[in-house]
């Protein structure tokens, strides 16, 4: 039976490659495939649930793939199905048929048809992954990708200020989850010695064994998770990236934001419980969390007048309630919870355009004029402060940047003096110097090669930094990430005698190719338009299409996006990692959760926005 | 403040008037309402005292619109033949003379323009951006727009803002005083809002310094958003457009905004800023200097001539073609039926003239000439139901209504409270599950769609006539008395013409349309009746011209109607082709029959034309089964899914006053609006007045709308309707932080031709000059081209254009027609657009046909 479960993977993929193939604007072929799949999809669902039912739902797990293995790392698919996978993958593929369906007629003529369903199928690709993963490098390969999904589907206009500007919002968000993600697999790893399953956490004994053991450990990886699960489902403090999600099409709102994407946080803390249940601190964290959450969301929904907005906000509300019902163990409540929440919001979305002609009709017959009542000073204040606080969204927009990204840049500011070629030489001899101690480590003196792994971990997260806030030439910035990503490789080479050659050459061949291709396309822009500086967008996807998209593909090459080398190759980097090596791992996570926003940011800016050439009609910045 | 003293002149930036600047900003800003009520208006309205193309490029000059075509777009169209080269030719010759053919023609078809545009507004205010690497509009927008939704909201958020019955600021002034937190991050801002000189040009000393720069930077300012800044002006005109009335100015809006931007600014910068007028060195610009002008210009106004007469000359020569053939006599009338003159109803009179050759049809604006407001039972408000400038003086009431107002479980705002919506997520969260298949599979009226059929209930009463002159509600009378309603029956015949050889059935057939998901509804409604469904006024107006006490009258002023003909309302929906009749029960016997016969061939009309429709529906497949047809258009009508019901005003391009015969042989593609008009019972063009004055402003309106959405649906339009997000129910935004967007869609846009109406009236040359000439807001469109006009001689049928104040005479220069023999297949043969890209879009357009159809 478990060998069945692959196909909730390969039917959308298949749905996905064949729906490259189309002609644009052949609307019928496109979205005909896209029925077709995700139509098998949910009947094999419904079979195989009746079938799994009737066999008395026995727990499924299957190593599908092993993609890479040595004597100490082996990283691999993993597949598991228990009833908690069974009612994400109902829910799951019924919302996406019905919203298939919805949006052919929907998008019809839409310039960006063809664009909507590839993006949405490989979307449902990626959630079957996460949901259906036995492992966490099974988990978190669906989990990037279903990022890069968003990061597309928010950008979906993408020839207008908001959408995109959004779009890096959101995936920012995203990121910093992803990286508690790696840190949690990473530390997991060095708890468990291998890369532990979720049907091994289901071992009591061996998990209490283990965190008793290692008491901080198995704290510091639940809290990784559990701020990859809030930052996920858009639980506090990051709940504002939610409405401002809701950029694409209303359909895309409704599956991603109303009902699956910003449900997996509620997944992923089902899927760990066993590992953090007896863990009472965070317990009580979650609980908290979703409790603060219920109340702050539901306040700022009560105060909302754009219905988009409004639904997200009721919906943050529900997922913190279901939190709270997770973490008190009440999980078949908690999944009945996210199905009916799921399906509401993905409703009310879907009509929310009616609202206006409903509710106009409504108070046309209905409307009582308020009556101001009486309250004391002191009560009206304090009423006033909660409603000014809601209508501000509590001010967490505000935070994450005072908190996350503003010292970020201003970092980044103050690197100016890197912006020059004598800076290039220096770094370039610098990397020389790391790159020969690395292979002539004799001739090194010890006490110099201790150091170095940090010197270089640091200085590729400078640099990382620096392309991060760069305002000026997108070339540079692209550049320092190259610079910023090589230099961490060679950190983490000079800090392991074991890390072979061929790791770090897998690792930087994925990113060469995509580094040479990257280059090409911004050469190409470059020669057309002197100025691709990065403090405006210039939306050349108008005029040059193909150029962003290729530099897109390049972009997530080196990002690693899943199955490139890139991706196996961050993978084992942070297995080289010891767990007493905070510093290392701090620089190096960063780093990586950077790498991503800067080069999307990259792509962003030259690429998309509103059209610098005003030769055509273009959008206000404002809209 | 030495400037000050002197004195200013305006226009030459030497100083500020706050009066004259919000005036002027007023006058520039979008003026579209809350969506409920969709009045078609020229999206360039500010500029209706130029000439068309001074404005187009004046507008575009000042605020970056595009206002025609793109270039490659022209000749792409040249070269599909879209463009017609005989009409190039003339157009350029006519305006550069015939030596200058070949040089103008090259620079048409081959030359390269520079066509970018740098837009006068903004450009001052960027300049925070590039000194001090602040972005204002983004640390400003988000919170200025929620703040103005919050208070304007009609009706989504459940935790009101607390509103202060003395206005916005005073709102914000009790809010601030009255709470621990604050909009503001600093003191300054805040003690500002406090000062007693809360005034925006103390705040823009402190913001700009330099008094010669203020203008300019409350246009870069209040044009960052002109969506916001618009409904704030317009709801400060009209505050009664709000159900939810709500007291604002755009000053107030102005202060809230450049306190913000000082607080803004004071957050990043701390002291260390200096006013705009100290970093810039650039001098303030004069924003409505004229435009330059340039080849381009000139390029794009011979393209734009060329594109609208390309298919002008076509219509022309069709109605040329048609007054030469011969027509069939009528041995009796049948019943005679008055539609709405919008384009939608074109269709379906050409095909209920085919199915019953006797019956006869006539255009008028649908409202049927009697104007008042309309309560339905329970309502708390009245709705105005007669075209946006009239205010009526009555009121029609509906009463005993049997059907009870249904309720739409999903749509209550408990499920966004926590524990509500904890209940509701194990109740209706299952049951969304399901109305989620539903949808998708069997989509159903409902209480949440728009139901044109739902205005006003068939089964109810009104108090149409009026009991005594002091029955009274609001300052509003009651119903109309004999002589008000003998007054509106007689205008309203005369001035179709009807005023003999009446029928024993007289129907007149308003028009709504329902539609699902669709904030922009009221767009698609009769824009006679403000934007609503027009079922009451032709109840209305039937109940009046049946009275026999309006009868005796009217009898006593010359028009005799036969006692044996009744009138008959109904309305007929546009999006779900399905008619009602009201009042069916007060026919007589003979008539009752002869109204099953002519019920059933409206049927059979609506068949057709909902066939007709369907060639533009990519969803249905024009060829199948009539049957099958219709239930396809209905369930559009009523689909969450379909974000295009009806396809409402595109295409509108022609409007043509005059007689049924004059376009009854053409097949015109539901492109034109026909107003009845006979000028052998008004030969002085007494009533020509009253029927051309609206045109402008009601069909012109439309048509600009349409032209503007179409040529820069960004800026002008809505954009695409998919992303749209509902704003206190007055609007819709883009994202959560958008700002508004007035405008058409995109989806009612893409099968317009953005080209200008073309008004034909059949009459003597000289009496439309004098018509159009009799106001000076009407003769402002024709003299102004904002429409173009032709008067048809009657007697020599020849055409007669207007150009600069006087009639000259035009020859078609297209002798060839199509010709149509069978209907089914011509409309089974055409071809669905391929994108909705102009060169593509167009062709689903079809030219003149004349109807040769077989009886």
């Amino acid at each position: 039976m478990a060998n069945i479960l692959q196909f909730f993977i390969w039917i959308p993929f298949i749905g996905f490659v064949l729906s490259l193939l189309f002609n644009k604007r052949n609307e019928i072929g496109i979205s005909g495939v896209a029925i077709a799949a995700t139509f098998s999809n949910l009947l094999l669902t419904i079979i195989f649930s009746v079938l799994w039912l009737i066999n008395s739902s026995p727990i499924l797990n299957i190593k599908h793939v092993v993609l890479f293995q040595t004597e100490d790392i082996e990283i691999f698919i993993d597949y598991f199905f228990d009833k908690t996978s069974l009612v994400f993958l109902l829910v799951g593929n019924f919302i996406s048929f019905i919203v298939i369906i919805f949006s052919k007629y929907y998008l019809h003529r839409e310039e960006g048809f063809k664009r909507f369903f590839n993006v949405t199928l490989l979307f449902i690709f990626s959630y079957n992954i996460v949901i259906l993963a036995g492992n966490f490098e099974t988990l978190f390969i669906g989990w990037e990708i279903l990022g890069i999904c968003s990061f597309l589907l928010i950008a979906f206009y993408r020839d207008r200020y908001l959408p995109v500007k959004n779009s890096l919002k959101v995936i920012s968000i995203y990121r910093l989850g992803d990286v508690c993600l790696i840190l949690a697999m990473w530390m997991s790893h060095h708890l468990w010695h291998e890369n532990i399953t979720f049907i091994q956490l289901n071992d009591y004994n061996l998990v209490q064994a283990h965190l008793v053991e290692h008491n901080w450990y198995g704290f510091f990886i639940a809290l990784m998770i559990l701020i990859a699960a809030s930052a996920k489902s858009a639980q506090l403090p990051f709940s504002t990236w939610l409405p401002r999600a809701m950029e694409g099409p209303t359909t895309s709102s409704a599956i991603f934001y109303g009902s699956l994407s910003v449900h997996l946080g509620v997944f992923i803390l089902i899927r760990t419980y066993p590992y953090w249940e007896s863990i009472l601190t965070i317990k009580s964290i979650i609980i908290g969390i979703g409790l603060l959450t219920a109340i702050i969301a539901t306040g700022i929904a009560r105060v909302q007048s754009s219905v988009k907005t409004q639904i997200a906000y009721s919906s943050i509300a529900q997922i913190g309630l279901i939190f709270i019902e997770i973490a008190l163990g009440f999980h078949f409540l908690a999944l009945l919870h996210f199905a009916g929440n799921a399906f509401l919001r993905t409703y009310q979305l879907l009509v929310s355009p009616s609202v206006l002609s409903y509710l106009i009709h409504d108070m046309f017959f209905s409307f009582i004029p308020k009556k101001t009542k009486e309250t004391s000073p002191f009560i009206t204040k304090l009423k006033n402060t909660f409603y000014l606080l809601s209508l501000k969204e509590w001010n967490l927009d505000r935070f994450h940047y005072n908190v996350f990204w503003n010292p970020i840049k201003w970092i980044g500011r103050h690197l100016n003096i890197l912006s020059n070629k004598a800076a290039v030489i220096i770094l370039s001899i610098v990397f020389a110097i790391g790159l020969y101690s690395f292979y002539f480590q004799e001739n090194v003196p010890q006490s110099i090669l201790e150091l170095l792994p940090f010197i270089y971990s640091f200085g590729g997260l400078l640099l990382i930094i620096k392309a991060f806030a760069e305002r000026g030439d997108a070339m540079w910035a692209w550049f320092f990430v190259i610079g910023g990503q090589m230099y961490i490789a060679l950190s983490i080479a000079l800090l392991n005698e074991n890390f072979g050659h061929n790791h770090i050459l897998l690792y930087l061949s994925g990113s060469l190719v995509s580094v040479l291709i990257g280059y090409m396309s911004l050469k190409r822009i470059k020669a057309i338009d002197n100025n691709i500086q990065l403090n405006q967008f210039h939306g050349y996807i108008y005029e040059h299409p193909k150029t962003a998209f290729i530099f897109l593909l390049a972009c997530l090459g080196f990002v690693g996006l899943p199955f490139t080398p890139t991706f196996i190759g961050i993978d084992i980097l942070f297995s080289h990692i010891h767990k007493h090596e905070e510093l290392l791992i701090i620089s190096t996570s960063l780093s990586l959760a950077l790498i991503e926003i800067s080069i999307l940011r990259i792509y962003a800016r030259v690429f998309l926005g509103p059209h610098k050439k005003a030769y055509h009609a273009t959008a206000y910045r404002s809209s | 403040m030495e400037k000050m003293e002197k004195g200013f002149i305006y226009g030459e930036n030497t100083s500020y008037n706050e009066q004259h600047v919000l005036h002027e900003l007023k006058h520039y800003l979008p003026s579209q309402t809350p969506l409920k009520d969709f009045i078609h208006h020229n999206s360039l309205h500010a500029f209706q005292n130029q000439k068309f193309y001074d404005a187009l490029f004046n507008a575009s000059t000042i605020f970056g619109y595009q206002v025609t075509l793109e270039l490659k777009d022209f000749r792409k169209l040249y070269q599909i033949g879209r463009i017609n080269t005989n009409v190039l030719d003339r157009i350029i010759i006519d305006k550069k003379g015939v030596e200058e053919l070949a040089t103008w023609k090259n620079n048409l078809l081959n030359k390269s323009y520079n066509e970018s545009k740098n837009a006068r507004v903004g450009s001052l205010r960027t300049n925070w951006k590039t000194h001090y690497n602040i972005d204002l509009d983004t640390k400003v927008q988000p919170l200025l727009f929620r703040i103005l939704t919050s208070y304007f909201d009609q009706g989504i958020s459940l935790w009101n803002f607390p509103i202060d019955k003395k206005g916005f600021l005073p709102s914000i002034k009790a809010l601030e005083k009255n709470s621990f937190s604050s909009i503001f991050k600093n003191k300054r801002a805040k003690e500002l809002l406090y000062s007693e000189r809360l005034q925006i040009k103390g705040l823009l000393k402190i913001i700009v310094g330099d008094e010669r720069y203020f203008e300019q930077y409350l246009f870069d300012q209040q044009f960052s958003h002109r969506g916001w800044s618009g409904m704030v002006a317009t709801i400060e005109a009209q505050p009664k457009t709000l159900l939810d009335e709500r007291n604002i100015s755009l000053q107030e809006l102005i202060i809230l905004e450049l306190l913000l931007e000082i607080d803004a600014l004071d957050s990043r910068l701390g002291a260390k800023w200096k006013p705009l007028s100290e970093i810039t060195k650039v001098e303030p610009v004069n924003l409505f200097k004229p435009y330059e002008n340039t080849e381009l210009n000139e390029v794009f106004k011979l393209w734009q001539d060329a594109f609208e007469w390309s298919y002008y000359d076509e219509v022309l020569s069709g109605i040329s073609y048609d007054k030469k053939k011969p027509t069939s006599t009528k041995t009796q009338t049948s019943f005679q039926a008055l539609f709405c003159i919008d384009e939608r109803e074109c269709s379906l009179r050409r095909h209920i003239e085919h199915i019953d050759s006797n019956c006869e049809t006539l255009g008028t604006p649908g409202f049927f000439g009697v104007e008042f407001f309309f309560q339905p039972q329970d309502g708390k408000f009245y709705d105005k139901l007669c075209p946006a400038p009239v205010t009526p003086n009555y009121l029609i009431k509906e009463y005993d209504v049997q059907e009870k107002r249904k309720h739409e479980l999903l749509y209550t705002n408990n499920t966004h409270k926590l524990i509500p919506g904890l209940i509701s997520s194990f109740t209706l969260g299952i049951w969304s599950g399901i109305q989620l298949l539903l949808t998708v599979f069997r989509p159903k009226m409902s209480p949440a769609i728009s139901n044109a059929f739902a205005h006003m209930h068939k089964s109810s009463k009104l108090t149409i006539e009026n009991k005594h002159v002091d029955d009274k509600e609001n300052g509003l009378q009651i119903g109309y008395t004999i002589e008000e309603m003998t007054n509106r029956v007689e205008g309203q015949l005369r001035g179709i013409g009807l005023t003999k050889n009446f029928a024993p059935l007289i129907y007149s057939i308003a028009h709504g349309s329902s539609s699902a998901n669709n904030p922009h509804h009221g767009a698609h409604d009769c824009g006679a009746c403000s934007g609503r469904p027009g079922s009451v006024n032709a109840r209305v107006f039937s109940f009046m011209a049946n009275h026999p006490k309006v009868r005796t009258v009217l009898n006593e002023r010359g028009i005799t109607i036969p006692n044996e003909t009744q009138f008959i309302g109904g309305l007929h929906d546009t999006a779900a082709d399905e008619i009602e009749y009201y009042d069916e029960e007060i026919l007589n016997v003979e008539n009752k029959k002869l109204h099953q016969l002519n019920k059933l061939a409206f049927e059979k009309a609506l068949d057709l034309n909902a066939k007709e429709r369907t060639r533009r529906f990519a969803s249905i497949d024009t060829k199948q089964s009539l049957t099958k047809t219709r239930e396809a258009i209905k369930d559009r009508s009523v689909t969450l899914f379909e974000p295009r019901p009806e396809l409402g005003h595109g295409t509108n391009t022609l409007c043509i006053v005059g007689q049924r015969e004059l376009t009854k042989g053409l097949f015109l593609d539901r492109r034109a609006f026909l107003n009845s008009y006979d000028y052998k019972t008004d030969p002085e063009g007494k009533l020509l007045i009253g029927i051309m004055k609206p045109l402008g402003p009601v069909c012109g309106g439309i048509n600009l709308e349409y032209y503007f959405s179409r040529v820069d649906n960004h800026k002008l339009g809505a954009g695409t309707k998919l992303p749209h997000n509902v704003m206190g129910l007055i609007g819709v935004a883009n994202s959560c932080d958008g700002d508004l967007r007035p405008g058409l869609p995109v989806q009612m846009i893409e099968v317009h031709d953005p080209v200008r109406l073309l008004i034909i009236v059949e009459h003597f040359p000289g009496i439309v000059l004098n018509t159009i000439q009799s106001t000076p807001e009407m003769y402002e469109w024709f003299i102004n081209e904002w429409v173009h006009l032709i008067a048809i001689d009657p007697e020599t049928n020849k055409f007669h254009y207007f150009k600069n104040g006087t009639f000259e005479e035009y020859i078609p220069i297209e002798k060839k027609i199509n010709k149509i023999s069978d209907f089914t297949s011509f409309i089974e043969s055409t071809k669905k657009m391929d994108s909705n890209y102009i060169v593509d879009a167009t062709q689903e357009n079809l030219p003149i046909y004349s109807l040769e159809i077989k009886q």
